[in-house]
């Protein structure tokens, strides 16, 4: 029996997937020359079969799934974020998206936290771009643990999905188990004074922050965004209301992302405060992740600043 | 697999032209040259070759068409109405609110119709995935991609082309409609293509040079592909933009016009 919480999303994914195959043999996989890094090798060693290599053509191999997925199939085709998001456009538009295949594209190498690599290897855009594909599914997991239930959730619901892994080992927010539910925020901490809408790795960062807040009896509620699409509209209308103040933070840029989509839903709903953490319309450059983050304004004291920042504008009845 | 006769096949691709231009001159809009230069080998495809039931459009054991060319939309519609997949009714509301025939083929909207095209090529690499599901499942369906040959100006062309030797995938056919015009020209001067038969080969593929308007090669050449092991094959289809309407072919300017009324009058009195 696998330990998930040992292991980095990627390998959870890479794992699970081993686990899955052996009982649905619709469970084909598809890599562009990466499957040593997106961990799919091990299905890959453990169903040859069922593996499709596609060397470095990630357009043929995003069209190559959805002909497999037309023929009843479940392909999972794996590659970095920021290929499997820019390279293949309109592949996963025609292909995939369009004609609702049962695509699911599952990338790892997600955000800046890939860090040494650089900007032609740090995915920023992939969520603006996959949240704007009708009949699309996106989510970016927490954690490996969470990682392995939206995997399984994949796999039994049909339709086109995005999943956005990262590259390095981040902290175990599931230590208890994850009861993932498809387009459900998940209330991580419950707090009334503001709230931390957080997704992917920065929702272990939000959590940092509100134990320090909670500290000097600024009690956030801190909310895992980890479905962005479709996004849990009630969950923030209801934070804004019992809090009224949001914080958001991803590891993507500000256009088009977490804090674009929350402010959407705030601004049409119930207007509070709000105050967005993520990159600010820029390239990223090579460096160890926790300093890639800090320079970016990406760390849990920013999170906790932010907070504070927002609570003076917060209107108090 | 059906009866038809070579002459009979003919006659049936002469009304799928009629068919073609009465569509698009209601639409007002569309692409008739490819639809006409394609003619001959859909009809071969659906009448004579492919094993399937249009009473059963999902039908797991079918043989698979991917119309890569999805401009070529109205020659599919014009079959599929013909072998009853829906309403001949149907085809008069192509391109018009409303209606399941879309400008560009769309899977979810019209029976029969597997892959949603229009953005050119992506078919080959569809078609790769229709026939890897085959080899993994060990059916015996076949799969048959048709390509313009202004198509093969894309990169993932080739990259299909380097896969599908790869996976030794001999239940995969390609049909290039090698009407030599596309929209800005022809294309030879728009981006040659030639050496073109040599690329295929080069790619490791059977490639079959054949006159894309005489049914007898069309279907010959279908037949022989059946029995080419280890490999897939390219059939090189020479044929005639705007095929059967005097005025059309070879002529640039119907790669996406629609015949005005006195045009279309002529086109149709000469398909009759």
């Amino acid at each position: 029996m696998t330990n998930y919480a040992d292991l980095s999303s990627r390998e959870a994914y890479g794992k699970v997937l081993v686990e899955l195959g052996q009982n649905n043999n619709d469970i084909i996989v598809l890599d562009a020359d990466l499957s040593r890094s997106t961990m799919t090798k091990f299905f890959a060693q453990a169903f040859p079969e069922r593996f499709i290599q596609c060397g470095l053509a990630e357009q043929n191999m995003i069209s190559i799934a959805a002909g497999l997925a037309s023929c009843g199939k479940i392909p999972f085709a794996s590659t970095f974020a920021v290929f499997a998001s820019n390279r293949c456009f309109d592949q996963v538009r025609m292909c995939v998206a369009q004609p609702k295949t049962n695509v699911k594209i599952v990338a790892t190498h997600g955000g800046i936290t890939v860090g040494g690599d650089g900007s032609s290897h740090q995915a920023i855009e992939d969520i603006a771009l996959y949240c704007s594909l009708p009949n699309f599914t996106v989510i970016v997991p927490s954690d490996s643990i969470e990682t392995v239930e939206v995997i399984k959730t994949a796999i039994t619901t049909k339709g086109p999905f995005y999943i956005r892994l990262g590259r390095p080992k981040t902290p175990v927010i599931y230590n208890k188990g994850c009861s993932f539910k498809l387009g459900k925020a998940d209330i991580l901490k419950d707090g009334r004074v503001a709230t931390i809408i957080a997704t992917g790795i920065m929702v272990a960062k939000a959590l940092e922050a509100a134990e320090k807040l909670s500290q000097s009896s600024i009690n956030c509620r801190v909310l895992n965004m980890s479905t962005l699409k479709p996004i849990d509209d009630q969950a923030i209308i209801e934070a804004a209301r019992i809090t009224g103040a949001i914080i958001t933070a991803e590891e993507h840029l500000l256009h088009g992302g977490l804090g674009s989509m929350v402010a959407q839903v705030l601004a049409n709903n119930m207007p509070v405060p709000m105050l967005s953490l993520g990159i600010n319309d820029t390239y990223c450059k090579s460096g160890n992740p926790e300093e890639l983050l800090a320079i970016h304004g990406l760390t849990s004291d920013n999170i906790e600043r932010a907070v504070k920042d927002v609570l003076t504008r917060k209107i108090v009845k | 697999m059906s009866d038809y006769s070579t002459s009979e096949l003919e006659g049936i691709a002469r009304k799928l032209r009629y068919d073609v231009i009465k569509m698009i001159s209601q639409a007002g809009s569309g692409h008739p040259g490819g639809s006409l230069s394609a003619a001959d080998i859909v009809t071969a495809l659906y009448f004579k070759i492919m094993r399937h039931d249009p009473k059963r459009p999902g039908w797991p054991e079918r043989d698979r068409f991917v119309l890569s060319k999805g401009h070529a939309a109205p020659i599919l519609y014009a079959a599929l109405a013909q072998c009853g997949y829906f309403p001949s009714e149907w085809l008069s509301t192509l391109r018009k609110a409303g209606t399941c025939l879309q400008g560009h083929t769309d899977s979810t909207l019209t029976p029969g119709v597997d892959v949603s095209a229009g953005s050119l090529g992506q078919g080959l690499s569809v078609g790769i995935g229709m026939a890897l599901a085959a080899k993994i499942d060990k059916k015996d369906y076949q799969t048959y991609v048709l390509l313009g040959d202004g198509e093969c100006q894309e990169g993932q062309i080739w990259e299909a082309a380097m896969f599908a030797p790869n996976y030794k995938l001999d239940n995969l056919t390609a049909i290039v409609d090698y009407n030599g015009i596309q929209l800005d020209g022809f294309t030879k001067d728009v981006m040659n293509l030639e050496p073109f038969l040599e690329k295929w080969r080069a790619f490791k593929w059977e490639v079959i040079e054949i006159d894309g308007h005489d049914m007898k090669q069309v279907i010959g050449s279908l037949e022989t592909v059946k029995n080419i092991k280890d490999k897939p094959t390219v059939l090189i289809a020479h044929t005639i933009k705007g095929k059967g309407v005097s005025f059309m072919e070879n002529n640039v300017d119907f790669h996406g016009k629609a015949p005005n009324k006195s045009e279309t009058d002529i086109a149709l009195k000469e398909l009759s």
